[in-house]
């Protein structure tokens, strides 16, 4: 692969969820961002955004992982995130600050710069040239956070019209929340179940081979209730289908 | 109303196993977004409206001392009475004491959920008044001896066989499974007698108008009318936050709530009142009392929640939160459910008791989407979560698991050793069962690590290729 050295510097945070559980995801943002002629780097010095502690009222812990974050990638042009939730996240980092001026202001400018990777390629860069090919029908999840906070509906669906053999099907309620939501999969497993066997009702009614969402967390909620099913579904980070990168999905036995 | 709602868990439980609850809400949910939906589609600019409706009740709680007063002169100009509660306590004695000074034995009642809020009718009850529900799911729901479930819709939790064999009990009617328009005859007919020989109706008002002192009632059956009309005297109950400057914010305010609440245009019966009964009128109360309830509003007026007062109680936050539609209403274990319930009943009966109903919500963020007024309710929720952190209310190994994580992820040399360690040593594919797993596992298998962090597979690929170049 060529590596466009007049591109933007693009600081990729995997997140802490596909850094560990599952980095495909993570070479496949890269491989989409250097076909796209970023220079992407990684920046060091980086674990969680903070959103577990954000969502959870420990805001000690979130702006101490805020401030980590922001020194992270005060170097970058753009800094890139798998995951609507934490480029959401990051998105709102300046409100932690309202008693630190001087902090706020650097939360507001990676804050600008920070973008969820299909939206980033799609409204930053206005590239859609993807080349790659999934010979299967799928359905795409609307995770909540990239959707409402971010307005990321039609960006994955332009790229993913470009995977030769791909066919997309629509489900029903793809913009109901599949229950993950963070802890509340674990504090209250018994609504997350339900909502995730409406989410997982909705994909079968869709006859689809694969489930494709840009959130990891979502997708491991999903995959693991599919494989505890034993459905034959699939499951996969859409860059990993945009980037041509899939094995036997999220949860599967494949290294 | 006593709360449960401390007892979340166990009442979410019991209500996903129930199959005619399940039914009965399943059947609710398709009906009140679909119909939203359509409604707001036929209409040219409903973000729109909504920002006037939000500017418009921003307004007047900026100015609500002012406004208030305004409201209170010109009910009394036109001779009525404005009764002030400071608390729940404070508007049933003065309910009571209009109901004795009426020397009245019999109240008929239209749908408030102010009423359920200060729980008139057990006041009421003991004090040996008869008080009969007239809105048809209230009525169903004072029948079952149950709070309703929904802040629109009280009994959308029952289904048709459950009703029918409600009013075989009580009316002594058949109890074979008939349709609802038999059983809306029925009760119609009931309800019929108790219209005509009520001293006192109670209604709650939807929006206070302070140009004119008028309430604002809005019901499809037409019960709020016959209330307010037939019996001698007629109560408002309302809390103070539902006043609007004018008669036009008024007009704004009833387009978004029919949309929002039921997908209709307007609702069957609006309904603009305005004092007691005048000498040329051929009908209406002779008394005309408001009852404005503060209960902890005023403090909220003056704190960050400020927010929470633009609910107009419209239930389009309980229809789209998918937590709600699993569930249903008495879970939540108070008068008010789902999105706006989960912020108000802490506000109302504090945070001790009401752990668990910030939490219970995945931020999803549709409730705030739907909302006509704008509330930033996940932000809502997300704040009393930080105040349940900061008092201590969340404890013991919630609190020090997420503690001790965020102290390592505090750490990236430590963070990334661990979990390249995880990483390594975990088996290959999905575990069907976790050590120390709180819950995922109990239906879900949990996707295990494949050997190498992305990180330190990122930094063999960096280091390959330094080498290689």
């Amino acid at each position: 692969m060529s590596v466009n050295t007049g591109g933007p510097r693009v600081g990729l945070f995997v997140t802490c969820l596909v850094d560990l559980l599952r980095p495909n995801v993570g070479f496949a943002a890269v491989k989409l961002l250097e076909d796209a002629g970023c220079r992407v780097e990684v920046p060091g010095g980086l674990t969680c955004c903070g959103q577990p502690a954000y969502n959870s009222g420990d805001l000690t812990d979130a702006r101490a992982l805020a401030k980590q974050t922001i020194q992270a990638l005060e170097s970058c042009d753009y800094v890139v995130l798998p995951s609507g939730s934490c480029a959401g996240m990051l998105r709102l980092y300046p409100e932690l600050f309202a008693a630190e001026p001087a902090w706020q202001s650097r939360a507001q400018q990676l804050a600008e710069r920070s973008y969820e990777l299909t939206s980033f390629l799609v409204d930053v860069l206005h590239w859609d040239a993807v080349e790659a090919e999934f010979p299967a029908s799928a359905t795409y999840h609307d995770a909540c956070s990239g959707l409402r906070q971010l307005g990321v509906k039609r960006q994955p669906r332009q790229l993913l019209d470009k995977v030769s053999g791909l066919e997309l099907r629509e489900m029903r309620d793809t913009e109901v929340c599949c229950g993950f939501g963070g802890t509340f999969c674990v504090k209250y497993p018994d609504i997350s179940t339900r909502m995730v066997d409406d989410k997982i009702a909705n994909i079968a009614e869709t006859g689809a081979q694969a489930v494709l969402a840009g959130e990891l967390g979502c997708l491991l909620n999903i995959a693991g209730r599919l494989r505890r099913q034993g459905s034959p579904v699939r499951a996969y980070h859409v860059a990993e289908v945009l980037a041509g990168m899939t094995d036997d999905g999220i949860g599967g036995e494949e290294a | 109303m006593k709360s449960t709602a401390h007892l979340f868990t166990e009442q979410a439980r019991a209500a996903l196993a129930d199959d005619s609850l399940q039914a009965a809400l399943r059947r609710a949910k398709s009906g009140f977004i679909d119909k939203r939906a359509a409604a707001i589609a036929a209409f040219p600019d409903f973000d729109g409206l909504r920002e006037r409706g939000r500017r418009i009740k921003d307004h007047t709680l900026a100015h609500l001392d002012h406004y208030l007063e305004r409201f209170a002169d010109a009910v009394e100009a036109c001779g009525g009475h404005v009764h002030w509660a400071r608390d729940a306590d404070e508007a049933r004695r003065a309910v009571l004491d209009i109901c004795q000074r009426a020397q009245a034995r019999s109240v008929i009642k239209g749908k408030t959920m102010v009423g359920e809020e200060i729980g008139i009718n057990g006041a009421l009850e003991q004090a040996g008044l008869e008080v009969v529900e007239t809105d048809l799911g209230e009525y169903i729901i004072q029948l079952a001896k149950e709070p309703p479930s929904h802040i629109i819709a009280p009994a959308v939790h029952k289904t048709r066989a459950q009703i029918c064999q409600l009013f075989a009990e009580h009316h002594g009617s058949t109890a074979a499974l008939r349709e609802a328009p038999e059983l809306v005859a029925e009760a119609r007919a009931i309800l019929r007698e108790k219209f005509l020989a009520a001293d006192v109706g109670i209604t709650g008002g939807n929006f206070l108008v302070a140009e004119t002192g008028t309430v604002v009632l809005v019901t499809n059956e037409g019960n709020g009318d016959l209330s307010l009309t037939l019996p001698r005297v007629h109560i408002v109950l309302a809390g103070i936050e539902k006043l609007v400057p004018t008669l036009d914010d008024a007009a704004t305010m009833v387009r978004l709530l029919a949309r929002s609440a039921t997908g209709q245009e307007i609702s069957t019966y609006t309904t603009f009142v305005t004092g007691p009964r005048r000498a040329n009128e051929p009908e209406g109360p002779d008394e005309y009392h408001v009852v404005l309830l503060d209960n902890g509003r005023a403090r909220m007026l003056a704190d960050e929640f400020r927010e929470m007062l633009r609910c107009i109680r419209c239930g389009a936050c309980l229809n789209h939160c998918p937590v709600y539609s699993a569930i249903g209403g008495h879970a939540y274990g108070w008068v008010y459910p789902g999105p706006m319930g989960s912020v108000l009943t802490p506000q109302f009966i504090g945070l001790d008791g009401t752990k668990d109903l910030p939490n219970a919500c995945t931020l999803n963020g549709r409730c705030q989407d739907v909302c006509p007024v704008k509330i930033p309710l996940p932000g809502l929720l997300r704040r009393l979560r930080d105040l349940q952190f900061e008092r201590r209310i969340i404890r013991g190994p919630q609190r020090w698991a997420l503690r001790l994580w965020g102290w390592v992820a505090r750490r990236p040399r430590l963070y990334h050793r661990l979990t390249a360690l995880a990483a390594r040593f975990a088996p290959r594919g999905a575990a069907r069962r976790l050590p120390l797993d709180p819950g995922w596992t109990r239906s879900r298998d949990f996707p295990l690590p494949k050997g190498r962090t992305f990180k330190s597979a990122w930094q063999e690929r960096q280091r390959q290729e330094n080498g290689h170049g």
